[in-house]
């Protein structure tokens, strides 16, 4: 129900303290599973909607605003592990859930050091963690379960690029949960 | 202690999430699920969701039909008489895949082909994705209540799309045929040339396995084989789009599936194949211009040699014409009585077949031998009475000599099974069961063979070939 204030630790931002912002238990349960179910649901009507990700979005979003490294981690963890369960019996729960483990806690560490309230800053760091989250991914699959994978440099960039610019609406719109 | 663990803290945690997944992972492929077994999460999850995607998607779905049936009418009359314009085409094109298809059907029951149906389907609609892009599992709002089963094949009148993986008592989860887990016996249509469809995590499917010597075409047809046990064969596929030679000595055949995989929301879920021989009582006569069109070339056998070395009398080893080599060994198959071999010669038409193992181990058919030889021919001057042997049709069985040529067919372990055909000539061959020669048996002419393959040879006697 509040929001505390904390010193940066980096010096990439002229501010010198951000904000730390809390959810409502409601909103850190159902903003997940929404973002999952819609992730599911509208590729039926377009399906090429995949490129865009919301639960990486809603994991980096909640990362970053929380700021909390742990936080980030359970919360990558189980968007992750969610959208594992959906995605078929050839594709073994986890591998979602260790790449949005990492991104989780990187964003949250990166928020303790750069301003993330920003368009700006929001585009860059949704564009660099959606590459290292495919990249991530592709190392679980293909390094830890053998699975062949195809890595496109220009696949991965343009829904980076897709991702980052749809990333921004979605954060604007998740900034009226923040409890202030 | 304290100190170290209160500086690193993060990273423990960070560590021990990672390191329990791992192990989770770890488990799971070691123990993958078989058949139809589901994780217990997955199993709750999927429930959780399925009523809420169904009502969503049954939602729009009414909404849209409504409003399209009802309030968005532009342009319908136009679309009204397109429609009956082609159906007029249709029914021209209709008439004449009929004659094909009688004419088809003909030749399989003469061959004992046995062929696969679609039988019983059930309408499905997609609800939901795996919504992400290295899955593309697919979900149905059909589940184990309305008799879907793992493995059945999902299909759209355009094409194929995938077959079941997983069922859940409402819904059930459809492998794509381009996901990369994927794999679909395919044939192209013109060349016949097998391989096997595969996706990729990219989305791209491709035709494996095709020898990079053989000549593929962009453009050409792609159905099923019918080599996996799950599609039927002859559904369409997709076509080809581009062929490029690949690595270890096979090309990769780039296809584009014929069922727009990425707008599909309704499709038909295979519950049923049957498999069943042509009914050949509708089919009309059997012209022997049908059979002659089937026949395939066959291996020339070597000729039966006694102990002097002299080829034996009635060895079905003549070469048929010149341009042909529908040469053939109906003494191979008295050799033994066992032998699989047993051909006739066929000059006329130039062309041989040897069945060597029908598919249901049916008795002979031998079509058009002439009467007193199983296996006879114009080419072959004496066949030898002794080709019956092991179930095939005795020594002077009736056979209606059919344009000269004739097919036998090597013993089968069940010789009363039924012959299949149209021709009152063909009747079943009963192992045991020795007929006397019947007044429509007739000698075996000896005929030379028809040096034009395009010109049919006269039959025995003068008689006319059946029509």
């Amino acid at each position: 129900m509040s929001s505390r204030v904390i010193p940066f630790r980096g010096s990439l931002t002229s501010r010198d303290q951000a904000a730390v912002h809390e959810f409502s238990w409601p909103a850190v349960i159902f903003i997940p599973l929404v973002a999952v179910l819609i992730q599911i649901f509208i590729p039926v009507r377009a399906r090429f909607l995949p490129i865009i990700d919301l639960p990486f979005m809603v994991t980096i979003f909640f990362a970053v605003a929380r700021r909390h490294p742990i936080s980030g981690c359970l919360t990558g963890c189980a968007i992750g592990l969610m959208q594992d369960l959906f995605a078929g019996p050839s594709h073994p729960l986890g591998m979602y859930g260790i790449a949005l483990t990492i991104i989780g806690y990187l964003a949250s560490s990166l928020g303790l050091k750069i301003d993330v309230e920003n368009p700006g800053s929001r585009f860059i760091i949704t564009y660099l963690f959606f590459v290292a989250h495919q990249g991530i991914y592709y190392g679980v699959a293909h390094g830890l379960l053998g699975q062949v994978q195809q890595w496109s440099w220009s696949h991965v960039a343009i829904s980076a690029l897709a991702n980052a610019v749809i990333g921004i609406f979605v954060f604007k719109f998740l900034d009226r949960f923040k409890q202030r | 202690m304290d100190t170290f663990l209160g500086r690193y803290k993060n990273l423990i945690v960070l560590a021990a999430i990672l390191f329990a997944q791992i192990i989770a992972l770890a488990v799971q492929v070691r123990r993958p699920t078989q058949g139809g077994d589901t994780r217990l999460l997955r199993l709750w999850a999927i429930s959780a969701v399925t009523p809420v995607e169904k009502a969503v998607v049954h939602t729009q779905k009414w909404v849209h039909d409504t409003w399209n049936t009802y309030a968005y009418l532009r342009g319908v009359r136009r679309e009204n008489r397109e429609l009956r314009a082609e159906i007029d085409r249709m029914k021209v094109e209709d008439a004449r895949y009929a004659e094909d298809a009688r004419m088809a059907r003909r030749v399989q029951a003469l061959l004992a082909f046995k062929e696969q149906y679609v039988d019983t389907t059930v309408a499905a609609q997609v609800i939901g994705t795996s919504g992400s892009e290295q899955s593309r599992i697919l979900y149905l709002d059909k589940g184990s209540k309305d008799g879907i089963k793992p493995d059945m094949a999902v299909i759209t009148p355009a094409g194929i799309v995938g077959k079941i993986v997983q069922v859940f008592s409402d819904s059930s989860q459809v492998l794509p045929i381009n996901d990369q887990f994927s794999g679909v016996g395919a044939a192209l249509k013109s060349s016949r040339l097998q391989g096997i469809l595969r996706g990729a995590s990219n989305g791209v499917t491709t035709l494996q396995y095709v020898m990079s010597d053989e000549k593929v075409e962009p453009g050409e047809e792609v159905i099923t084989s019918g080599g996996d046990r799950i599609f039927p064969k002859g559904l369409p596929v997709g076509k080809v789009v581009s062929v490029e030679p690949g690595k270890d000595l096979f090309l990769n055949i780039r296809v584009v599936p014929s069922a727009r995989l990425d707008q599909v929301e309704e499709v038909l879920v295979v519950t049923k194949i049957t498999e069943k021989m042509p009914d050949s009582k509708d089919l009309g006569p059997l012209r022997a211009s049908d059979i002659l069109a089937e026949r395939l070339p066959t291996v020339p056998a070597k000729p039966e040699v006694d102990a002097t070395g002299k080829p034996k009398p009635g060895a079905a080893n003549g070469t048929a014409s010149g341009a042909t080599s529908a040469t053939g060994t109906a003494a191979t198959a008295a050799r033994s009585g066992a032998a699989a071999t047993s051909a006739a010669n066929k000059p006329a038409a130039g062309s041989s077949t040897a069945v060597a193992s029908k598919p249901n181990g049916a008795a002979t058919a031998t079509h058009g031998a002439p009467s007193g030889t199983t296996a006879g021919s114009a080419g072959a001057p004496k066949a030898p009475k002794s080709a019956a042997a092991g179930g095939t049709r005795p020594a002077g069985t009736v056979a209606k000599p059919l344009n000269g040529a004739g097919m036998a067919t090597a013993p089968h372990a069940n010789p009363t099974a039924p012959v299949p055909s149209p021709s009152p000539a063909n009747r079943p061959a009963n192992g045991g069961e020795t007929r006397p020669p019947s007044k429509q048996s007739k000698p075996v002419p000896e005929q030379p063979p028809n040096a034009n393959p395009q010109q049919p040879s006269t039959p025995p006697n003068g008689e006319q070939p059946p029509q």
